[in-house]
């Protein structure tokens, strides 16, 4: 079996998950919040809504930043 | 899903406003929210030279492709804070921003010009290191624009920045801060005019608008930034946000319609300290020498060095 290769990142690391999988049972799964995270699925910008066949590269990007110096 | 637009293929959900875009149609949503920031808050003026605030994050990044896209004579700042691990590569993806966009970019290095990092200054000032690191880089952007002659510092701060900044700012009810919260801030005094194009879009639109545009930025998080408070009001909102989408841009929004003219008594009783030119940088002051000269003397640093920037 090929498994779905997850990126995340920050701190950056690999995990292996089953596929196919909906974005947002991923999501779900591995415990992100839709908002907080962009998917990428072999280089493209997906929506909650896209199927991640076997196969595939994903990475998951938070887009969160929390440095905020006083203003 | 397809494009609300357009009908082609989706590639952004955009829940706040209940919608699906394309890449086309996305990338028009983003510069036409920035336009309108700078229209509505009169950011920018026709032949005015603006100064972008880099730090290799999406934010920047994307601010300084979309006021070059939208035909604004924009150059970028940039200060090597001296943290390991993190520095290097935003410097990288900053550089290589500019390079690609040929653009250009004052470099300012805080251990090269001034003999200190973010760490050691922090120390040396009695400081948390975000606080030295906010001092130095105010400073730095406000010299580097009046020296090198450009009307506007743009900063990078986007709609779920100054969101979670007005809701520490009324955790605290600190109307001083509040009254000084707005999109711009008017220069004079010495201080160059600051605007913020950003507070239309949400942080997740901005690091979409780098990924749809190839913009290699800064992933990885300052390691300074762990677990801050601002990451606690960001939480905080985002839980809020997934119940009521629109809640966050409604708080600010409404914050600036509202309630910001009502504030601007607070910060005119604040403001009445008398500024004088700071004897070692020349920067406005209200005390004998500047936080940052203060700060760089303390660290065994040499205040006077210049940060070189000159017109193109
Ligand atoms: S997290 Fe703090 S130290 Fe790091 S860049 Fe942001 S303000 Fe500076
Ligand atoms: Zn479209
Ligand atoms: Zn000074």
């Amino acid at each position: 079996m090929e498994g779905v290769k997850v990126l995340l990142r920050n701190p950056r690391r690999e995990v292996e998950v089953e596929g196919p999988v909906r974005v947002v049972s991923l999501l779900g799964r591995l415990g992100y919040r839709r908002e907080a995270v962009l998917v990428i699925v072999d280089g493209a910008l997906v929506t909650g809504d896209a199927t991640i066949k076997e196969g595939s590269q994903v990475e998951i990007r938070p887009v969160i930043s929390g440095g905020a110096g006083p203003r | 899903m397809k494009c609300r637009a357009c009908r082609a293929p989706a590639v952004v959900e955009i829940r706040r406003h209940n919608t699906t875009l394309c890449r086309h149609c996305f990338l028009g949503y983003c510069r036409n929210q920035v336009g309108r920031a700078i229209r509505d808050h009169d950011m920018i003026g026709p032949g005015q030279r603006v100064l972008v605030a880099v730090s290799g994050g999406k934010d920047s990044l994307a601010l300084w492709d979309m006021l070059l896209d939208l035909g604004y004579d924009a150059d970028g700042v940039y200060v090597g804070l001296g943290i390991d691990g993190y520095s290097q590569p935003s410097a990288d993806h900053a550089r290589a921003f500019a390079r690609r966009r040929q653009a250009r970019l004052v470099e300012v290095d805080l251990r090269q010009q001034y003999g200190y990092d973010v760490r050691s200054g922090a120390a040396a000032d009695h400081r948390a290191p975000c606080s030295a690191c906010g001092l130095s880089k105010r400073h730095i952007f406000d010299r580097a624009a009046v020296e090198g002659g450009y009307d506007v510092v743009a900063t990078g701060h986007n709609l779920d920045d100054e969101a979670a900044v007005l809701l520490g700012n009324v955790l605290r009810w600190d109307l001083e801060y509040m009254a000084r919260q707005r999109p711009v801030l008017p220069g004079g005094h010495g201080f160059p005019k600051k605007v913020k194009p950003l507070v239309r879009l949400a942080e997740r639109e901005t690091a979409a608008y780098c990924v749809l545009q190839g913009i290699d930025y800064q992933v990885e998080e300052c390691p300074m930034a762990a677990g801050n408070r601002h990451l606690g009001y960001k939480e905080a909102l985002g839980l809020i946000e997934e119940r009521s989408p629109g809640a966050k841009a409604v708080f600010f929004g409404q914050f600036l319609e509202r309630a910001a003219a009502a504030l601007a008594g607070a910060s005119a009783e604040a403001g009445g300290a008398v500024l004088h030119p700071c004897p070692s940088c020349g920067a406005p002051t209200s005390s004998e020498l500047c936080a940052f000269c203060r700060l760089v003397e303390r660290a065994g640093g040499d205040p006077r060095r210049r940060v070189p920037v000159s017109g193109r």
